[in-house]
């Protein structure tokens, strides 16, 4: 077979389009690079546009007792000291920054009453310290980075989407993957990729995300032999919608809470005041995700299974103004004037703090070529990460990714793809085509999905994880005989029938590295081993490959330097 | 349990025709539930564009029943179920598979529109006052259903002169915006063919962002164009002290 494919050649090739692709792309231009973006779905629609809340950055323009100190301890506080300080140290030191130049080019946040721009309050942090515009900021923040990226002269692909990095020896040499509107195969060549693939919510039944997110940035790299970190952190926000059936697990930003919302039980308890008494529901996530959880589990949630939360009380006005989408999303989905009663909320799955593991000042993985930024990278958020700390990180991070991919570009030797890696990977594309019987895509992952939820969910023991395993195992021979129906022409089924090798793969490490980590510590909760463990607190999980077996091991966390270190330990 | 009845077309560029499916209805259900549940248990290639599922992206654009709408926020519920459903793709757009329509044109629209350009020296102060109104067309969530609607595309095709009111918005949040300093009314003139729309306010009625398209975007950049290029008094001026550069 001689594979029919089209050749597109750039400096740096980013996956996805997303905060930080976008970002990586703008750092990549400015160093003159020739930049390419590749991405599943239209421009302008990745996960990014759905952020709501804010991006957090100590610029002091409401609270001025704040600075980056203080976000790097809340930053390290939250992720329950088992972030890289010193990815901790750079995002607060350099969000400001990005925040104003998003501004100079063109973003337009909600204002202070003198001009500048305004910033709430959120779970974890401090001070008032996120910059929003309503409650659809990652919208403001997509547009302004497409149309500047656009305007400078990325070339993007849209709708398309990467199977497999390309390497030459154990360097980055490039990407194979297809255009979903004609299913015709396409190969990058590339001396650079940056992977801003975002997170893998969409092995979960219950999640916030988007079909997009499978994990597959995370899989591919695992596949071209990076390391994964951090995989047990899997962060379920506490305000998902739980009702009615088909809405389940769309996010209620966590700007309800920071606008004021309130959490009670169907006993109108204010449940918050058991669970963490000072910072009620401005906890952080895991916290407020696991007394819900509890909450419900122990008979006091309401009607659908969940917990009312409530921001009522303030003016209707207010409400409509600050949070327009959550009360559009309200009455049209659920028929909830949230400007007059509560709301039910549960806990979704929402984002993944683990990823690949990255270089702090580069973002460079442990492959040669490859770097990693956003969702898709592990490091910054450690166990548990604080709302508002994901658009800050894209910036921060997908901009730093962008320039040392680019500063690599330059200086790499030239790299050749040999043509049996693309036949192998076009063979494996069209294999769910060439089985005349064999099972739906779509029935495996929603078995899939029920695996994840119910054995690797909010709390998790040892028997579960097991379980989970040998579940895992059989999915995987399932997909092995996947059957697609139809022709290569925009065929979802087809797609998802890749999707679901990088879910298994993500999935698979997940519950590996939650197997392993005995201690319960930010988003990771074993009922079997509740509490923290001192020793577990120097310890992050690292994944690889070996051949064709998943392996697992310890690596340190990085120390943290004296000064820093006692800005984490000292009380406020 | 209780069904309903699609009627879902089915094709490509080459043509089509409507397919039936019967789904079971669950509370609260909507269009978008429906069409992943044909996907996952009777048409596993029905090409559907979606991601958020929550009204935020603006992908799953479709025309149900004849109007122009989300799916994923048109509940079932609203929708008579005593005939069948229908679920069309976008008119005004060249069909690629089934539900799936080509917007590339859009794209190359937005591509013709200069950006913000920042006035010199500015200190970046602004007062929420002064873009409350600009906030309103960032908005915006591309989903294209007010192109799909507006006539000038949908019946006329004039892609060519024609920017559409997408792109009206999205001028008039840089035009209005406190702190650019650069001038868009020709381009409005000459390449986005704003004096083509009619104000018959198709684009605002389907709006699921509810901006004001036509009263607050398109009328007062419609103003903008006439008292630069149609205003007597200016026009002297003009020939006397010269043109504003653009």
């Amino acid at each position: 077979m001689t594979t029919e494919y089209e050749t597109h050649d750039h400096d740096v090739l980013i996956i996805g389009a997303g905060g930080a692709g976008l970002r990586a792309a703008l750092g990549a231009l400015a160093q003159g690079a020739r930049v390419g973006v590749v991405c599943k779905s239209l421009l302008g629609k990745a996960h990014t546009v759905m952020a709501e809340g804010g991006i957090a950055a100590a610029m002091a323009n409401v609270d001025s007792a704040d600075d980056w100190r203080t976000h790097f301890r809340d930053t390290m506080r939250g992720g329950k000291l088992l972030n890289n300080w010193r990815m901790a140290q750079i995002h607060a030191q350099e969000a400001p920054e990005r925040v104003r130049e998003l501004e100079q080019w063109g973003a337009l946040f909600d204002r202070t009453q003198d001009g500048q721009i305004l910033q709430r309050a959120f779970g974890g942090h401090t001070f008032r310290r996120l910059c929003h515009v309503g409650d659809r900021t990652g919208l403001e923040m997509i547009r302004t980075l497409q149309d500047r990226g656009v305007q400078l002269g990325i070339d993007v692909y849209m709708e398309c989407t990467i199977s497999r990095l390309l390497k030459d020896g154990d360097r980055i040499a490039g990407a194979f993957g297809y255009w979903r509107e004609q299913g015709r195969f396409v190969v990058f060549r590339a001396k650079s990729i940056v992977m801003a693939t975002g997170g893998i919510g969409k092995a979960w039944k219950i999640t916030s995300n988007s079909w997009e997110y499978t994990g597959d940035g995370m899989a591919l790299a695992y596949d071209a032999g990076a390391e994964l970190m951090d995989m047990e952190f899997v962060q379920f926000h506490p305000t998902g919608m739980v009702w009615p059936p088909g809405v389940q697990g769309i996010l209620v930003t966590e700007a309800v809470r920071g606008e004021g919302g309130i959490l009670r039980n169907k006993l109108g308890e204010r449940f918050m005041e058991k669970y963490d008494p000072k910072r009620m529901e401005l906890s952080t996530r895991d916290v407020v995700a696991r007394s819900i959880y509890t909450e419900v589990r122990e008979g006091r949630g309401t009607e659908h299974g969940g917990a009312y939360l409530d921001i009522s009380q303030k003016p209707a006005d207010y409400v409509k103004k600050k949070l327009p989408s959550m009360y559009h999303q309200f009455k049209e989905l659920a028929d909830v004037d949230i400007t007059k009663g509560p709301m039910e909320v549960g806990p979704t799955c929402h984002y993944m703090m683990g990823g690949i593991r990255v270089d702090a000042e580069t973002a460079k993985s442990s492959v040669p070529g490859l770097f990693a930024a956003g969702e898709a990278a592990a490091g910054l958020h450690g166990a548990n990460r604080l709302g508002g700390n994901s658009l800050s990180d894209l910036l921060v991070f997908g901009r730093r990714a962008g320039l040392a991919a680019a500063d690599h570009s330059k200086i790499a030797q030239t790299t050749s793809i040999d043509s049996t890696q693309i036949e192998e990977a076009a063979r494996e594309m069209l294999a769910p085509f060439e089985r005349k019987a064999g099972e739906s895509p779509y029935a495996i992952h929603s078995d899939l999905q029920e695996t994840m939820q119910n054995l690797v969910g909010i709390f998790r023991n040892k028997e579960d994880l097991l379980r989970a395993l040998e579940e895992l195992e059989k999915l995987k021979h399932r997909v092995d005989h996947v059957n697609v129906e139809g022709s290569r022409l925009f065929n979802p089924g087809w797609h998802l029938a890749q999707d679901l090798k990088a879910m298994l793969t993500v999935s698979e490490a997940v519950t590996r590295s939650a197997l392993a980590r005995e201690e319960s510590r930010g988003a990771h909760s074993r009922i079997d081993h509740s509490g923290l463990d001192p020793t577990w607190g120097t310890k992050n999980n690292v994944i690889v490959r070996e051949g064709s077996t998943m392996t697992l091991r310890q690596s340190p966390v990085p120390e943290i330097p004296g000064e820093l270190k006692q800005l984490v330990a000292e009380e406020k | 349990m209780a069904e309903a009845i699609f009627e879902v077309f089915r094709g490509d560029r080459e043509g089509g025709q409507p397919a039936t499916y019967r789904v079971p209805i669950a509370p609260g259900m909507v269009v978008l539930d429906a069409l992943h549940h044909i996907q996952a248990h009777q048409a596993p290639d029905l090409a559907v564009r979606w991601n958020c599922k929550a009204g935020k992206c603006g992908s799953c654009s479709a025309e149900v029943n004849g109007r122009p709408r989300l799916t994923c926020k048109t509940r079932m519920d609203a929708l008579p179920l005593d005939k069948p459903i229908t679920v069309q793709p976008m008119k005004s757009f060249p069909v690629i598979k089934d539900l799936v329509t080509d917007v590339s044109w859009n794209y190359r629209v937005n591509k013709k529109i200069p950006p913000f350009d920042p006035r010199p020296g500015t200190d970046w102060k602004m007062y929420q006052e002064d873009i409350d109104r600009v906030q309103e067309f960032r908005k915006c969530i591309e989903c294209f259903l007010c192109q799909n609607v507006c006539h000038v595309l949908r019946e006329h095709d004039e892609m060519e002169e024609f920017g559409g009111p997408r792109f009206f918005v999205r001028v008039a949040g840089l035009e209005m915006h406190p702190l650019d300093s650069k001038s868009r009314t020709r381009l409005l003139k000459d390449e986005l063919g704003i004096g083509l729309c009619n104000i018959t306010k198709c684009c605002t009625e389907v709006c699921p962002e509810e901006i004001h398209i036509t009263d607050n975007a398109i009328i007062p950049l419609k103003e903008r164009v006439v008292d630069e290029f149609y205003d007597p008094v200016l026009m002297l001026v003009r020939k006397i002290r010269g043109a504003k550069q653009d």
